[in-house]
């Protein structure tokens, strides 16, 4: 069944004549991951904000579906709620907020939405320690600030901790693997797999093959100038790893012009 | 900010002041005005002995010489109009008895009051660990355990008291570290001051609960000056903290207390202050002034105080709680949080002074700034030329919850000695919108993302507080920064 059905969609810059997402079709079923490649500039990380609800981004047409329902019609929160987690590319710093209690606020409040009982300080914290063992996050982390301080690599693998403990239906990793060494990238890819099942969806969205060949995608999608242009199996991944974009760009001209 | 965080944070201005209620009771009040006779009037009043009369009347005369010649201490990024002096009422006091032996004679009214407030007097439902002076308008009312404070040998009564039954203590330190000369409002205080609490822990004794005193300003068109003394001798220890209401009144009403903290060697006091007086409706209209006057002073070797402020309340705050440190490897430390939504105003800071030797203060100050309010953090560190091994490290923070409010910075240095080493760093943040959205993502709405983020940027100053009050302390803030939600 199709957990997330993006029809024609179409988005600009509020306030500004800027166009970013030209008509984007995607339909990505439960228990599957998707990937979505292209150039710096394409649209890909705004599509992200897009589907999480960032403000200053206009949808001038089309529609977004999650589990059949309108998406565009919830606040960002909502949209947590009813389980869209996005792995942001640049996480924030929130200073002096802890890990524990940000994480035990927005465990409970998800939770919440979803009709189920908060879990009591020792529950929650029971939990935290597992779901840091599942993804191999050392568990010192929970101990900081939200983000403060953290290396590049911490954040990143900080969003796959936070997605292990908010289960959401729907993850869109936005770059997450850009900036890592190996050893990080082999975690956050371990980690992710550890999370893949047949409830959950995976939007993928990266520069580089290089994270493909530790997640197995479903399908690979390229993004060019706002539009999905060429879709395929892990090949097309493969592909585009050794001959660059350029015989995209000008299939995609050749499809335009034609 | 995006629109809708906009027009959250102006429902901020529309919350009710939670402690806007009045107490229907009897009152028996000075007439409006001030003048030699009014300052007598109080005296009589207290039943005091005649040097503090003279002493008030030194003040008082003072006090006019500066009022004359127009000695406003307005240098303060605060607009506001003048206090008329003549105005305002100097002594209001629950009709009865001014001060009650034991607290079956404090009448329901009064006690109701303050259970209203969260602070039971009753001992047996009071904090465990913490003793409270209760002082309504311009008298206390109450102050529980004071047979088992009275065991260690600590005094903790009212001024009034204080004056009359120790008096060589009170005289000795009374006007030391605040002289009457000191400004315009320290004047005033120390001319028509009705009560506050006084607080002395003898040598090597630890106090062994935290004091606190509530004022709660009941009357109309009354003003509050309340005078806190607070001494410890050679390696004492007391922790003391004053909480602050009002009613919601149209008017502005003045609170000008004077606090004097004295810390001889080896001993350390430690002062927190939660003020919540009332801010004013949403059109700044009311509210009160509080231009506060609280000096310490470390005067033996090895003392340390310890100022620590939430401040939240208030249409108008000027205070700069400062420590003098006189004894050599004294410490002086200000950690601060100013809260300040709709039209307040508050320029608020310290004064570290170095005059001993390896001396060291640190000063750390939280600035929190929505609708149209303004927040200044002013400070002085002076170190003078014998204080060799000065050290001084400040840091002040501001943040900034909309476009239409104001955050400044005036730190001054004026160091005579090359070997002090002085730190200052300062930043201003705007909650941003991307520090919203990463909670919102992870389903946190408006009000839990914005406490978060708040709490997260006050921590370092909450926990200075003590235990018992923290979580009253936080759950304040929570309030500031909720019923707002729009």
């Amino acid at each position: 069944m199709a957990l997330l059905e993006v029809k024609n969609l179409h988005v600009g810059v509020e306030d500004e004549d800027i166009k970013i997402l030209n008509g984007v079709d995607l339909t990505l079923d439960t228990g599957q991951l998707h990937a979505i490649m292209g150039p710096n500039g394409s649209g890909k990380s705004t599509l992200a904000a897009v589907l999480a609800g960032r403000e200053e981004y206009e949808v001038l047409e089309g529609e977004i579906l999650f589990d059949g329902e309108d998406l565009l019609e919830l606040e960002p929160e909502e949209r947590a709620e009813k389980g869209v987690f996005l792995a942001f590319q640049y996480p924030v710093e929130l200073p002096g907020v802890s890990m524990t209690n940000f994480l035990k606020e927005a465990v409970n409040s998800v939770r919440e939405a979803r009709g189920q009982e908060e879990l009591s300080s020792a529950d929650f914290l029971q939990y935290m320690r597992e779901r840091a063992e599942l993804v191999n996050i050392d568990a010192d982390l929970t101990k900081r600030s939200v983000n403060e301080g953290f290396s590049g690599g911490e954040k990143k693998r900080n969003e796959i901790f936070q997605l292990a403990m908010l289960e959401p239906r729907l993850a869109i990793l936005d770059e997450t693997d850009s900036g890592l060494d190996i050893d990080a990238l082999t975690n956050v890819a371990e980690g992710v797999n550890k999370l893949r099942t047949d409830e959950r969806g995976f939007l993928v969205i990266t520069h580089y093959e290089r994270i493909l060949r530790y997640i197995t995608p479903d399908r690979v999608h390229v993004m060019l100038d706002g539009k999905l242009v060429q879709s395929g199996g892990k090949e097309l991944a493969t592909k585009l790893e050794e001959k660059g974009y350029d015989w995209v760009r000008e299939e995609a001209a050749a499809a335009a012009a034609a | 900010m995006s629109t809708s965080e906009t027009e959250y944070l102006k429902g901020k201005a529309s919350e009710e002041y939670e402690h806007g209620w009045y107490t229907d009771i009897e009152s028996d009040k000075a007439p409006k005005g001030l003048s030699e006779d009014i300052v007598r009037f109080i005296s009589h009043k207290k039943d005091e002995p005649e040097w503090l009369l003279d002493w008030r009347l030194k003040a008082y005369e003072y006090f006019e010489q500066l009022l004359e010649s127009g000695h406003y201490p307005d240098w303060a990024h605060l607009d506001y109009e003048r206090p008329d002096f003549q105005n305002m009422r100097y002594y209001a006091a629950p009709k009865g008895k001014a001060d009650y032996d034991n607290l079956d004679e404090v009448p329901d009214e009064i006690l109701e009051t303050f259970e209203r407030l969260g602070i039971p007097l009753e001992e047996q439902k009071a904090l465990t660990g913490v003793a409270v002076d209760a002082v309504m308008d311009s008298v206390s009312v109450a102050t529980t355990f004071k047979e088992k404070l009275k065991e260690k040998g600590v005094i903790f009564k009212s001024f009034g008291e204080a004056a009359k039954e120790h008096p060589e203590i009170v005289r000795e330190y009374l006007g030391s570290v605040v002289p009457y000369t000191d400004n315009m409002y320290a004047a005033l205080n120390s001319a028509v001051f009705s009560d506050g609490s006084f607080v002395y822990v003898p040598e090597g004794v630890t106090c062994p609960m935290e004091l606190s005193t509530y004022f709660r300003i009941n009357e109309q068109g009354t003003g509050q000056f309340e005078r806190t003394l607070i001494v410890t001798e050679p390696g004492a220890y007391v922790s003391y903290l004053e909480g602050c209401t009002a009613p919601m009144r149209k008017e502005n009403q003045l609170h000008a207390a004077v606090v004097e903290l004295v810390a001889h060697e080896d001993s350390e006091i430690k002062y927190s202050t939660i003020q919540n007086w009332y801010p004013g409706d949403e059109d700044g209209e009311g509210g009160v002034y509080n231009l506060v006057t609280k000096r310490g002073i470390c005067k033996g070797d090895n003392s340390k105080i310890s100022w620590t402020q939430l401040e939240t309340g208030s249409a108008v705050t000027q205070k700069y709680p400062s420590v003098i440190l006189a004894g050599d490897n004294s410490v002086g430390e200000f950690y601060s949080v100013a809260f300040t939504k709709g039209h307040q105003q508050a320029d608020t800071g310290t004064k570290m002074q170095h005059i001993g030797k390896n001396t060291k203060s640190t000063i750390i100050s939280k600035g929190i700034s929505a609708d149209y309010a303004d927040n200044s953090y002013r400070g002085l560190v002076k170190v003078g030329k014998n204080a060799d091994g000065a050290r001084n490290f400040s840091q002040c923070d501001s943040m900034l919850l909309g476009p239409d409010c104001g955050a400044h910075t005036y730190p001054y240095i004026e160091s005579a000695n090359p070997s002090a080493q002085i730190e200052h760093e300062a930043t201003t943040s705007k909650v941003g919108e991307d520090q919203m959205f990463y909670c919102h993502q992870r389903g946190l709405g408006e009000e839990e993302a914005l406490k978060l983020i708040v709490n997260g940027f006050c921590k370092e100053i909450l926990q200075e507080l003590p235990m018992e009050f923290a979580v009253e302390a936080k759950e304040l803030l929570a309030i500031e920064l909720e019923g707002s939600v729009g």
